[in-house]
């Protein structure tokens, strides 16, 4: 790791403040900034420590959403007795993030900004319509989410919470690989009160994208049934070590079977 | 140099130190509790499992200034008066280790397991907290053996986990 200077700011504009230095970098729970720093893949030079900033940490339930303070761990997300109730395929999505350690320091606000495209919380708040919150503004997933490892942030930007609207039904449905708990494909269903949403992480080269054909179908008849024999076209998949385009493709169709068939089940 | 203080294994410590400086890197090279093990130094293996305000975590991917005003317990923090935890002599009893190096995560992952999951454990669960923890000797078998009957005993004293 290179030498970095260290804040841990305990107001919200005061890591506003901090975050305009030269060369700053924003850290919540660590788990990927702090190994790439190790790898001196990254070298900031003024890391800031949101772990002291109050009022980040927390899950509110409203009769049709649930908030979740960007600070709020894996962890915490997945042994919710409100979101279990409300969205339980969102506490499940959680648990499958990394190992228990690992859920009990990485976060969604953390999760959400870094966008790494086998993440699992993207395909959570794309399928649910989920708002993003900043200091700034609130944003929707749809806007939020631009490309690899990119998001809509600004400059000076800081993530304070996500707000995920109560589904009908979802489920989450995760391939993972067995190595790095990451996903090879994961695909969440959401049955909305106003459309069907299909999306897919760990599979796009451009991030978290919605499986439109898999929507329409689902549209007609909610059912793992008016998906069979589908899967998208591997053009614009991953290929790497781990699996390649075309089973990629392959996985994604029974991931969302498989999902549908969880959503409707319950 | 950054300024830290916490709490480590129920003592006050206070230290000026590089902001660079992994917690385990602090527990091991500052404060001489070599018990925590670095294994793979990527936050897979597990071996540098301690606990921060009581929930597990991978020391070797915490900045020892992020731990600031918090609470660490260390596998030296987990035995009272002389007297091994509960779960140490359950890794005793069912020789949950070979050669030894993932013990120290394996016993503090297990305590956090007992604290979330309460003390009747099935192997299936066992074996599915233990995801983040790796054994190379793969002994595993015996590690299930001792996990169980440790967070059983864990019921049966329960002052052993107050003292934590």
């Amino acid at each position: 790791m290179y030498a970095f200077a260290y804040h841990q700011p305990t107001s919200l504009k005061e890591a506003v403040s901090l975050l305009a230095g030269e060369d700053a970098k924003l850290v919540a729970g660590g788990h990927t900034l702090i190994p790439t720093m190790k790898q001196r893949l990254a070298a900031p030079g003024t890391l800031i420590d949101l772990g002291k900033v109050p009022d980040l940490v927390g899950i509110e339930r409203s009769p049709r959403s649930i908030t979740i303070g960007a600070m709020t761990t894996h962890g915490a997300v997945a042994d919710s007795a409100d979101v279990k109730e409300a969205i339980p395929a969102l506490a499940e999505l959680a648990a499958l993030i990394g190992d228990p350690a690992v859920r009990h320091r990485g976060t969604i606000g953390g999760s959400v900004a870094n966008n790494d495209p086998a993440a699992d919380y993207p395909a959570a708040c794309l399928a649910l319509g989920a708002t993003i919150s900043t200091n700034k503004r609130k944003l929707t997933a749809e806007e939020y989410f631009t490309g690899l490892f990119e998001t809509a942030l600004e400059e000076g930007e800081i993530v304070t919470g996500v707000s995920f609207p109560i589904p009908h039904k979802a489920a989450y449905e995760k391939f993972r690989n067995p190595a790095s708990r990451y996903a090879l494909v994961g695909v969440f269903v959401a049955k909305r009160p106003s459309d069907i949403r299909v999306t897919v992480t760990g599979a796009g080269s451009n991030g978290v994208f919605r499986w439109t054909e898999a929507e329409e179908a689902l549209a007609k008849r909610f059912s793992a049934k008016s998906l069979e024999g589908m899967s998208p076209s591997a053009s614009g998949l991953n290929s790497d070590i781990h699996a390649d385009a075309d089973y990629r493709a392959h996985l994604i169709g029974v991931m969302a079977r498989r999902a549908v068939q969880k959503a409707a089940d319950r | 140099m950054s300024a830290v203080s916490l709490t480590v294994n129920g003592k006050a410590v206070t230290a000026d130190i590089d902001p660079r400086t992994l917690l385990v890197q602090y527990l091991r090279e500052n404060l001489r509790l070599t018990g925590t093990h670095v294994g793979c130094d990527t936050s897979q293996c597990g071996a540098c499992v301690v606990h921060l305000d009581g929930e597990a975590i991978k020391a070797c991917t915490v900045l020892a200034v992020q731990c600031d005003g918090r609470s660490v317990t260390t596998i030296e923090g987990l035995a009272s008066g002389g007297e091994l935890h509960p779960m140490q002599a359950a890794f005793r009893e069912h020789h949950g280790l070979q050669c030894g190096y993932c013990t120290p995560g394996m016993i503090m992952t297990a305590v956090d397991l007992v604290r979330r999951k309460g003390n009747s454990l099935d192997e299936h669960t066992i074996r599915d907290e233990l995801e983040g923890n790796i054994c190379r000797c793969t002994g595993y078998h015996n590690i299930v053996k001792a996990i169980a009957a440790g967070a059983e005993n864990m019921a049966a004293e329960p002052q052993k986990v107050a003292a934590e």
